[in-house]
């Protein structure tokens, strides 16, 4: 056997286990949902045959979809940059010698390890009109209590914080990670030339950071089309689908009205978004990100 | 009485009822797969593992395995996704209002062919007919009723007593429940409320709640062979204006959507003092209230009316004929009035038949909690729980308008129009 050809079948042989995995459980489930969404479901008397583009028509003219598609660029636009920013925050303020650093760290951290079953439970009584914590705390200042999950105005609203709340601990720790590698002399020549906290934030961390944001971002927005949990648990897509987020919609399509062709453009249809916005986010974002 | 004694001195019965069914081949026993979900509280598993151990006992030619799968929703995909495998158990517990999409999936067979003598057939008109009317369609028996339910409402003695009201007397009709909300309702001077006088939930199920308004209306949402409806119907928009009034006019009900889970928590917090949610809640509220509560039927609008709930017992089409045969006698033997009567001690679901309330049991247990005796005295009243084809979607659209009227975005009249296209839309096909 020549050297070449092992080398090649070692290569292989190493790919191999992660190939595979990614091949069953992601890949042939991807084209196998793309060519479902080209059949009509199977019905006993009706069995699935092919019917071109009619799911994607339908979905085209489903208010149903329109309204989970409007409700989760909200849910993403909300979360994306309030989780970001507030986890950019967090990591700078407890990068910092401030006393109870540790504890800081840990408070901030502690939702990320709790399950998103839990925390939809906990912002369950949070939110509860009456006797819940908030407005336990807002009737303390006279404020009339609210029903925040029981109405469309602020059903949406709520279930984005909740989301927030839940992420910002978790890329905190990422911008954490990358604040302690920057190395100190840089803080320590910015202080020489007398530049101010924020232009040393401005001009030497965040760019320094660019790299850990893309990554934070990319999580980010995934997440954004990603996590329902909470919607589960909290709304079931209400009131009035209020709620709705396209994730929860395939679910419901899928399992709830057995609905699977449909579920399968619907899901396709989901991938054909995220696929777009990961594309532009390394095409066109990762080059203007400074790696050192 | 200890269940497992009573379960024992009814065995003697049990095999008597066991001789007279057709004998089944000797050999290794026959074995059905049973899957079943757990909606209520309490150690429902345990007890289910009770009822086929003692089962085994009197039929040693038969082996019940049943399985834990879940929620309703979870045992339905489960059933489902294991039929289209080629493995369905035998036997399962599923949503009475499953009814449609067991047929459509061609998962479940009817009971009536395995019915064949007088007794058999007898045994089909013990049960209560209100729960019956989830279970049959075109003369056909899909389901036979096991954990079933209806609406109460259950209000605070201590709050009526507060509010100047008889604490021994609930409402009676819709316009007394208006009233007395009014005089329950607790608002301080910069408009806050502290007690709400009535709550309906409306997250989940609020199909079936307001269905307790349309029945009580005159009103039907869905024929029998569940292929059309009139939800636009006035006696229908009359009930959804009722439950919308209460909330937006009268305003003593909470405003906006009123969430399901929450609302035997809101009655122990003294936050609503009368509120409509199912028996299966009894124990829950009798363990947890920590004042005088009494337990009520439904106001009366043109009459009484709660739809039923629960679960029934469907059968797989495609197991083989010795197991479904086997799990037929499963099914008689656990509805057999000692046991429906155990079975509605341990968890607060209404025995099945007339016969469980005249088992000395039963007349115990009522006789210790008279509350436990509502339901079944309101099942004269009550009508069938909303079922057609695609019975989620047809559920969802409902739901979604009853949502979007409580919310102020359309009138009552519209949501129930816009309901009833979507629905007109989703089940042309059936026809």
């Amino acid at each position: 056997m020549t050297t070449r050809l092992r080398d090649t079948l070692t290569g292989w042989a190493l790919v191999a286990p992660a190939m595979i995995l990614l091949v069953a459980f992601t890949h042939w489930p991807a084209l196998a949902s793309f060519w479902e969404s080209l059949t009509s479901t199977a019905r006993p008397r009706r069995p699935s045959r092919f019917v071109g583009a009619a799911n994607y028509e339908q979905i085209l003219a489903d208010p149903v979809f329109w309204r989970a598609l409007t409700n989760n660029a909200w849910y993403a636009l909300a979360t994306i940059p309030l989780a970001v920013g507030l986890a950019l925050l967090m990591a700078v303020w407890v990068n910092d010698r401030i006393p109870g650093r540790t504890f800081a760290r840990v408070a901030y951290f502690t939702p990320t390890i709790l399950p998103m079953i839990a925390v939809a439970n906990i912002w369950l009584f949070f939110y509860t009109p009456g006797y819940g914590l908030l407005d336990q705390v807002t009737g303390l200042a006279g404020i009339p209590s609210r029903n925040w999950l029981g109405s469309s105005e602020t059903a949406l609203g709520a279930v984005t914080l909740v989301a927030i709340w839940k992420e910002a601990g978790f890329f905190m720790i990422f911008y954490l990670a990358a604040l302690q590698g920057i190395p100190p002399v840089l803080a320590e020549a910015a202080n020489l030339e007398g530049a101010s906290r924020w232009t040393y934030f401005r001009r030497v961390q965040l760019p320094l950071l660019m790299p850990t944001t893309l990554f934070v971002l990319v999580n980010a927005i995934i997440n954004a089309f990603r996590t329902v949990d909470h919607i589960v648990v909290m709304t079931r897509g209400g009131p009035d689908n209020a709620t709705t987020l396209l994730l929860f919609y395939i679910y419901e399509t899928g399992f709830k009205y057995w609905d699977t062709a449909y579920a399968a453009a619907l899901t396709v249809v989901l991938l054909a978004i995220l696929g777009t916005v990961a594309a532009i986010q390394y095409g066109w974002l990762e080059r203007r990100v400074h790696y050192r | 009485m200890d269940r497992r004694q009573f379960i024992v001195g009814t065995g003697a019965a049990a095999t008597a009822a066991s001789l007279a069914a057709p004998a089944i081949a000797q050999g290794a026993p026959t074995e059905v797969s049973f899957y079943f979900p757990v909606a209520v509280g309490g150690p429902i598993t345990k007890v289910i593992d009770g009822y086929a151990a003692d089962f085994a006992k009197d039929n040693p030619s038969i082996k019940v395995v049943p399985t834990y799968a879940g929620t309703y929703q979870d045992t339905l995909a489960k059933v489902l996704t294991a039929h289209k495998a080629g493995t369905p158990p035998t036997l399962s517990v599923l949503l009475s209002t499953d009814m449609f999409t067991m047929i459509d999936e061609e998962a479940a067979v009817p009971f009536d062919g395995f019915l064949k003598t007088e007794a058999d057939k007898a045994w089909l008109k013990s049960f209560y007919p209100a729960f019956m009317l989830n279970s049959q369609t075109g003369g056909e028996t899909w389901g036979i009723p096991f954990q079933r339910s209806t609406i109460v409402l259950y209000w605070n003695k201590e709050l009526f007593k507060e509010a100047g009201l008889d604490p021994e007397t609930p409402p009676a009709t819709w316009a007394e429940h208006t009233a007395f909300a009014e005089r329950l309702t607790k608002r301080d001077a910069s408009g806050n409320t502290a007690t709400w006088g009535t709550q309906i939930p409306t997250t989940g199920f609020a199909y079936w709640l307001l269905q307790a308004l349309t029945i009580a209306a005159g009103g039907t949402l869905a024929n029998q062979e569940g292929t059309r409806t009139a939800f636009d119907s006035p006696a229908n928009v009359e009930a959804l204006t009722y439950l919308v009034d209460l909330s937006r006019k009268q305003k003593v009900m909470a405003p906006g959507v009123i969430d399901w889970g929450t609302t035997p928590r809101d009655f122990f917090e003294r936050k609503a003092a009368m509120i409509w949610t199912t028996t299966g809640n009894l124990t829950n509220v009798r363990t947890n209230a920590k004042f005088p509560f009494g337990v009520a039927m439904l106001p009366a609008g043109q009459r009484r009316g709660s739809p039923t709930g629960g679960g029934n017992f469907y059968l797989s089409k495609t197991a083989k004929p010795a197991e479904q045969e086997a799990a037929v006698r499963f099914v008689r033997w656990l509805t057999m009035p000692e046991r429906a009567a155990s079975w509605s001690v341990a968890t607060g679901y209404v025995a099945t038949s007339p016969a469980a309330y005249e088992t000395p049991a039963m007349k115990e247990y009522v006789a210790a909690f008279p509350p436990a005796a509502v339901a079944r005295d309101q099942l004269q009243y009550a009508g069938a729980e909303l079922s057609t084809h695609e019975n989620q979607r047809v559920v969802k659209a409902l739901d979604d308008n009853i949502q979007a009227a409580l919310g102020g975005t359309k009138t009552p009249d519209r949501a129930m129009k816009d309901a009833q296209a979507e629905a007109e839309r989703i089940l042309k096909s059936y026809r």
